[in-house]
């Protein structure tokens, strides 16, 4: 069960799978029937033979050297990575029913994962090296920037038209023009380069659409994009931080420059939102020593889990460098010291009154922010006529659910683990609820993930 | 942004209202607060908007909490050792319907070991992990048959969630009382009340409690009330007598026998004869021997039978229905019930000494012999007499074991249930053997699990004796299942053998080979994954 000191569980493999179906699969396979010749390595090589309809086994080899960034091989004609026979043999690897002996790996198993190390060795160079000859022709560079910008900018422009033609004629008009405007207009934006605007513009679009109260929220969203156009024209006259928050809210990318922090890592929560075409993974981090908590994005296209998958509970020895931006918690992960163990530290909770002050703090840097990172101290979940919500143990104030947190399964796991004790929860908090993430019991016990 | 700061200075609490409104009919319609009409306006609004929308997202304060439930009841047994916790979020996670459908493979169908794994854990005495207890509750909810055990397991606090969530509602009517708890031993004060007012269901519950701490007790509180009680309530009381019945019974038995519902004395008679040693049983013996002897006039001693005249008031008071249904003869249906209540016992002395295998080895005139020794069939089981079930039951081996005979497969179960579990599993093992596994579903259903080496080695040798023959294993896989479920897995490894894919003999079904292979293949892979779900589940050695 324990390899190079880590433990993987079920779940922690399940959530490599890109999609439901390989889960399903791959949970089938994760046992000892069709395998044959399976072994682990100290290095943390996992391999073996698994028996399909055909006459030659596939062989199948999973390198786990980096905890993080797991790579997958298999010789099925599968094009998902990683495949059902990957997450099989790491299931029955996780399982621990000595079905995967430890052992020295086979050539054919050996050789990709050497070969694949030694890659990844040279890859890093090159990229450094590319580094370098981009800051060497910054004429070139501030060229293709400035081009940029002026797409942006008249992006912004025909926005800020769209939005006062909008308001002029009245937002009651907006329900029968329907979503085709918005379609059209998100796609002007990313002709303009501008993923941000364009996302915000799509989203939009189906606001009409969301029941009572919808030209509230239309007439928020409208004075929020208004306000980034705004921002983004007059981005000059701007606090360095605000600026860099616009440029990264319109979708411009920017390095992550932060300096590195090296801490402990705990792995809080990791759940992906997809909107067809792209797969957005999201995995908050806590430094058990900085008391910081930190955001990780990674992207996979339809149907490709993004490559990042963290252990869930486990703490990564690592280095973090944050993403330009005030009040911004994206890092990006650097170089990592160890591979995931586990840890008895668990973030330090808040009151309710506390979460929702610090998310107005939050929105003095960054006035788009939906939603706060935070951990509620001591809290009991309590219905509340058709929705749920937090209820501070020694206070007499609550925080309500999330309409999206109330009809997920995961609000019954966390309703389970108080059973109307306090708990100690961690989640997204903003202005439309609070979003559980994971949960820990007031006794000792490890992460319950809720997502 | 400049404007901004005005719109801020001029708020008032109505001012978000106001600009809902006006952002609704629209700026050429109406004029936002602080601004000119004309082209600006809209601008002014969305700034206004903006500034509002903040402020109203930074201003956010929490609401007033709502009554918080009552805290869960605590459970008291100790948590699951991790390793059994993964397994058991793995067991949950393979639901039915998650699958593909089709052809199962190689791979073990984990919802079937989920009923074994929860009889460990409780056998064990664990306390489930309440992060699990929504995934328990939705299989339990999806598999009735699976509901007492998981309740069982899923503990006080699932019945707390239950409250919470009407999808779970079944757990409340699954649990009598709704998890409501017998009143103790000594509460004679809230038995008695529980006993006067409760509902019938909370009724039953507490005298099977009752009755299982102290049999006299039970039958005292069902006694006080008796005669008050509903005819049909009085057949369910009744009937909770069945288990742990007891001599000391008998009185309140025999004063059953003149209760006015038909119904109420049948099973009162039925309890009776089930008591050798009562004075039901006894006048049952004087009758049913009256109706059959040894003729010994013969060169081969044969039984002979006289079935009963007529149905008597007596007969009738002792519970011996006098209309026969439809398409039997009067007359042998009162002997199959005088038969069939006569205390086993008194045949022995009766029929010449002999034993029970002598007894039922001797020819009966007539055409006879089908009714009596299905009568002598239903006593053995209602006697449990395991001595006549046995010589019922004949050899294994007899040919008439495996087809039409006078005993029949179903009976022939139902008297396997009276013989202590290894001679169950040696006769169903030797049944086997002789007459292979088509007829042995019904017989292997009795079998104590795991099942014990002999019958194990007898089912795996029969499913390689039919792969030799080249029919589909689909064939067998109801006996399959029962082998993934039944079979010891420590006999994994004898199994081993059987995974690799013969040669097709000629007469083969096509492809049946490759089929087979699969199947004992996925039933290793059962066995090895039983094995490990035990080992987790036993309590820490070291």
């Amino acid at each position: 069960m324990t390899q190079q000191g880590v433990c993987w569980t079920a779940d922690q493999v399940l959530a490599l799978a890109p999609d439901s179906a390989s889960r399903t699969a791959g949970r089938r396979l994760g046992t000892a029937g069709p395998w044959s010749e399976t072994g682990s390595s100290v290095e943390g090589t996992v391999w073996g033979l698994c028996k399909g309809s055909g006459t030659t086994a596939y062989r199948t080899v999973v390198d786990l050297a980096d905890a993080s960034a797991p790579a997958f091989r298999c010789s099925c004609p599968s094009r998902k990575a990683p495949c059902k026979h990957a997450l099989g043999l790491l299931l029955l690897w996780s399982a621990g029913d000595r079905a995967v002996p430890r052992g020295e790996a086979p050539e054919w198993a050996e050789q990709w994962s050497a070969e694949r190390r030694t890659r990844t060795e040279r890859r890093r160079g090159p990229d450094d090296a590319g580094a370098r000859r981009g800051a060497a022709d910054p004429e070139a560079a501030r060229r293709r920037a400035e081009r940029r910008a002026e797409r942006v900018t008249a992006g912004a422009a025909e926005l800020e038209q769209r939005l006062t033609d909008l308001l002029r004629g009245g937002l009651a008009s907006a329900e029968r023009s329907g979503h085709g405007l918005w379609e059209e207009t998100a796609a002007r934006m990313v002709d303009a380069q501008a993923p941000g605007l364009a996302s915000r513009v799509r989203e939009l679009g189906a606001l009409p659409g969301t029941g009572p109260g919808w030209p509230v929220r239309l007439l928020e969203e409208c004075a929020l994009l208004h306000l980034l156009g705004r921002g983004w024209l007059r981005r000059e006259l701007l606090p360095e931080g605000l600026a860099a928050t616009v440029r990264s809210r319109v979708g411009l990318p920017a390095p992550a420059d932060g300096p590195p922090v090296r801490d402990r890592w705990l792995v809080l929560a990791q759940y992906d939102t997809t909107d067809g075409r792209l797969t957005t993974r999201r995995v908050w981090l806590y430094g058990t020593d900085s008391g910081r908590t930190a955001l990780l994005l990674s992207y996979g296209a339809a149907g490709r889990a993004p490559e990042l998958a963290l252990p869930v509970g486990l703490a990564l020895d690592a280095e973090l460098s944050g993403y330009p931006g005030a009040g911004q918690p994206r890092v990006a992960l650097g170089e990592r010291f160890a591979a995931p163990a586990p840890t008895p530290v668990r973030p330090a909770g808040t009151t309710t009154a506390r979460a929702l002050a610090g998310y107005g703090e939050a929105l003095r840097d960054d006035p788009w922010l939906d939603s706060v990172p935070v951990t509620l101290g001591r809290v009991i979940p309590a219905p509340d006529g058709d929705g749920w919500q937090l209820a501070d143990a020694d206070q007499d104030t609550a925080l309500p659910l999330t309409p999206a947190a109330r009809s997920r399964p995961g609000l019954w796991r966390l309703v389970a683990l108080s059973g109307g004790a306090p708990v100690r929860v961690f989640g997204e908090c903003g202005h439309q609820g609070f979003t559980p993430l994971a949960a820990w019991p007031e006794g000792p016990g490890e992460a319950v993930p809720l997502c | 942004m400049s404007r901004t700061t005005t719109a801020v200075d001029a708020s008032l609490p109505a001012t978000w209202e106001e600009l809902v409104t006006t952002a609704l009919l629209g700026t050429d319609r109406r004029t936002p607060a602080g601004s000119a009409p004309g082209p600006d306006a809209p601008s002014a609004l969305l700034d206004a908007a903006a500034v509002e929308t903040v402020r109203r997202r930074a201003g956010l304060r929490p609401a007033r909490s709502a009554e918080r439930p009552r805290p869960a009841p605590d459970d008291s047994r100790p948590p699951l050792p991790p390793a059994a916790a993964r397994r058991l979020a793995m067991l949950l996670a393979d639901r039915p319907g998650a699958s593909g459908g089709g052809r199962r493979g190689t791979a073990p169908d984990l919802m079937e070991l989920l009923p074994q794994w929860l009889a460990a854990a409780n056998a064990r005495g664990f306390a489930a992990p309440p992060a699990e207890l929504p995934a328990l509750l939705d299989a339990a909810r999806g598999r009735t048959d699976l509901r007492p055990a998981a309740l069982r397991f899923a503990g006080p606090r699932a019945l707390w969630l239950a409250r919470l969530n009407p999808d779970w509602r079944f757990a409340l009517r699954s649990t009598p009382g709704g998890g409501a708890s017998v009143p103790g031993p000594h509460d004679t004060e809230g038995i008695r009340r529980l006993w006067q007012e409760g509902l019938f269901a909370e009724r039953v519950a507490l005298l099977t409690a009752v009755r299982s701490r102290d049999p006299a007790a039970g039958r005292d509180l069902l006694a006080a009330t008796w005669a008050t009680e509903r005819a049909e309530d009085r057949l369910m009381f009744l009937d909770s007598l069945r288990a742990g019945l007891r001599p000391d019974d008998e009185p309140f038995l025999e004063g059953a026998l003149a209760d006015r519902s038909r119904n109420v004395r049948a099973t009162a008679a039925e309890l009776l004869s089930a008591l050798p040693g009562s004075a039901l049983a006894g006048r049952m013996a004087v009758r049913a021997g009256a109706c059959v002897a040894v003729d010994r006039t013969r060169d081969v001693p044969e039984i002979v039978v006289e079935a009963p005249h007529e149905c008597d008031a007596g007969m009738e008071r002792d519970g011996v229905l006098a209309k026969a249904p439809a398409g039997r003869g009067e007359r042998s249906w009162w002997l199959g019930q005088l038969v069939e209540a006569a205390p086993l016992g008194s045949w022995s002395r009766r029929l010449g000494g002999r034993t029970p295998q002598q007894i039922v080895a001797l020819p009966v005139a007539d055409d006879w012999q089908g009714e009596l020794h299905a009568a002598w069939c239903r006593a053995a089981v209602r006697q449990r007499d395991a001595a006549w079930s046995r010589a019922l039951l004949g050899e294994p081996s007899a040919p008439e074991a495996g087809g039409p005979g006078a005993v029949s497969l179903a009976e022939r179960a139902k008297l396997l249930g009276t013989l202590d579990a290894a001679e169950r599993a040696e006769w169903v093992a030797g049944f086997i053997e002789t007459h292979g596994l088509s007829e042995a579903f019904q017989l292997l259903g009795v079998c104590a699990t795991p099942w014990a080496a002999p019958l194990g080695r007898a089912v795996v040798d029969a499913l390689n004796i039919a792969r030799d023959a080249g029919s589909y294993p689909w064939s067998f896989s109801g006996v399959m299942g029962l082998a993934e479920r039944c079979l010891d897995p420590s006999e994994a490894g004898r199994l081993d053998a059987l995974l690799a894919i013969p040669d097709e003999p000629e007469n083969a079904s096509p492809g049946a080979g490759g089929y087979w292979s699969e199947a004992f293949q996925r039933l290793v892979t059962t066995l090895r994954l039983r094995a490990a779900m035990l080992r987790e589940l036993a309590p820490a050695t070291s």
